[in-house]
């Protein structure tokens, strides 16, 4: 049973990375962003053609078989999905913003976003998976019973800088205060002389951020495809809702909730039923407290 | 006469270009005075501080700062201009404490911000007390310190107050009255919207009745105390323009 939890920890941390970024967006720009799985694919192919430039093997850490390749090919590739976000936010969303589109207008925005980045993928690589090449790493016993891949504990340890970062930026910066600020009460913030849209470019920057290192992790663990991004957003949404939806903290446990929740029901012999039990579970405990975990109540 | 601070001039502006509820109003503000906008309900007062903001469209008119024109100016530009306003609902971040709530505002004094800080608390010693507790938790009276504290930490030359003593019971509003003359008397000079004439004229230098967009009568505070026409306005009939 350990095994499995063990498993649905570095699931948990995944799918918390790209949550984050949806839970930003949603309570910055209010709205849900239907491109969030497509953010964190860009991030994975990105950091696929920063390896590919920089060479597998220019450097290893220890048993972790990733090494330096990967996490400086993140950064670069941080920097280039940062970059499509904000021209995405400048052609498309800006305008409607600008416009007082209405949510429902800037989710079938997005939702356009997504498929049109998905095809755009799937163009580009002709559909196929492709994988970063790294050696295979080995397991090693932790106790009698428990195996851990080195590369899975670096990937909860990277999670866990993330959001470490995230944290000090949200809690201890002017910009995280301001991304707050925003949040609650957009036009007392810029009452209060917020520079509004230089807070949205932030929350977008943050969240694609994280939403790369989650695809590049997500595609070193499995492989990289062009439906990796989409296939997490439903649990990512699912982590919203469940943590609280104004909560960033609560998305984080929403995300172990659910990382958990799946490797429970595959440890009881339901894998093949795994998103049907999650959602049974969130079902139940939203009807029992429909604020989530860390929400608050409307 | 000393110039205007502030001067607003024949000022159109409302929610829907063709339908303006602020029609032609024309106000000046000196430095270091205190000056009331007042009049019945639905009389344009919130909205024209709101156009003086930013937050409502200018369709007529010009505003002045110091003789610089801010007609239409970005509304997260104006704390840059030392210009801060506080709205009379939702005036603070009810989610932050209010320490976060003062640090927001000295956004862009924030080399200067543990004097602004000192001088906020020196008004209002509470403050002190509350800082780590969320400002959403506070009483109505102490959200108003709150707002006006962190309105005060943008170092403005000029604060707007759009109802302040809206909720406050009778003796929070006195208490926030003699306040807001210690504001002024450390340097700041204060328009306000008012729906409590009395309260407002007892602490203003003067003041403007709007009624239906347009203002009806202007002058110095203490002979609008004592005027009858200042009651007909709120019952609303609707003298012509006069001038004490």
């Amino acid at each position: 049973m350990i095994q499995y939890l063990a498993d649905g920890i570095v699931n948990a941390a995944l799918i918390a990375l790209g949550a984050i970024g949806l839970s930003m967006t949603y309570n910055v720009l209010r709205f849900a962003n239907f491109a969030q799985g497509e953010i964190l694919t860009a991030g994975a192919y990105f950091t696929l053609l920063v390896v590919t430039v920089l060479g597998a093997g220019i450097g290893t850490m220890g048993p972790i078989a990733f090494g330096w390749p990967l996490l400086v090919s993140m950064l670069v590739a941080i920097a280039l999905t940062g970059a499509v976000v904000l021209v995405v936010d400048m052609l498309l969303f800006a305008p409607l913003r600008g416009r007082n589109a209405s949510r429902i207008t800037l989710i079938m925005a997005a939702f356009g976003v997504s498929l049109m980045g998905r095809n755009l993928v799937m163009l580009m690589t002709g559909g196929e998976p492709f994988y970063y090449d790294f050696y295979i790493p080995r397991a090693f016993a932790l106790f009698p019973g428990f195996e851990v891949v080195p590369d899975d504990l670096a990937i909860v340890a990277i999670a866990g800088l993330a959001f470490a970062l995230l944290f000090v930026l949200v809690n201890r910066t002017s910009m995280g205060r301001q991304m707050r600020a925003v949040a609650e009460n957009p036009t007392l913030a810029r009452v209060n002389g917020i520079d509004v849209r230089a807070v949205i470019r932030w929350t977008w920057i943050v969240g694609a951020a994280l939403a790369t290192v989650a695809g590049a992790l997500l595609g070193h663990n499995t492989q990289l495809r062009p439906e990796m991004g989409f296939d997490l957003l439903l649990p990512m949404f699912a982590a919203l809702i469940l943590g609280g939806a104004t909560n960033l903290y609560g998305t984080i446990l929403g995300a172990v909730v659910i990382g958990l929740t799946e490797a429970l029901a595959v440890a009881i012999g339901l894998s093949g039923y795994r998103a049907a039990v999650t959602f049974a579970v969130i079902v139940v405990f939203l009807l029992l407290r429909p604020q989530g975990l860390l929400g608050e109540r409307e | 006469m000393a110039e205007a601070l502030l001067a607003v001039h024949a000022l159109e502006a409302g929610y829907n270009p063709s339908l303006p509820i602020v029609r032609g109003v024309s106000i000046e503000v000196r430095e270091g005075e205190i000056v009331s906008v007042l009049g019945p309900n639905g009389a344009g007062k919130s909205t024209l501080l709101k156009a003086i903001a930013g937050l409502v469209r200018i369709t007529a008119g010009r505003v002045l700062l110091d003789e610089r024109d801010i007609t239409g100016l970005d509304t997260h530009r104006l704390v840059r201009a030392r210009v801060a306003y506080v709205p009379q609902t939702e005036n603070v971040f009810a989610r932050l404490s209010v320490e976060d709530n003062l640090a927001l505002g000295a956004l862009h004094n924030q080399d200067r911000f543990d004097t602004l800080r000192q001088r906020v608390v020196a008004l209002f010693p509470d403050l002190e007390r509350l800082r780590s507790l969320a400002a959403g938790k506070l009483s109505g009276g102490q959200r108003q310190m709150v707002a006006l504290g962190r309105a005060m930490m943008a170092d403005p030359r000029l604060l707007m107050l759009d109802e302040p003593s809206a909720g406050l019971s009778p003796r929070l509003t006195r208490q926030l009255l003699t306040q807001l003359t210690r504001v002024r008397d450390s340097g700041m000079t204060i328009v306000m919207v008012e729906q409590n004439a009395r309260a407002a004229l007892s602490i203003s230098d003067r003041a403007y009745v709007l009624v239906d967009g347009r203002e009806e009568i202007q002058g110095d505070a203490e002979s609008l105390l004592g005027d009858p026409a200042l009651g007909a306005l709120y019952l609303g009939a609707a003298p012509g323009t006069r001038s004490r």
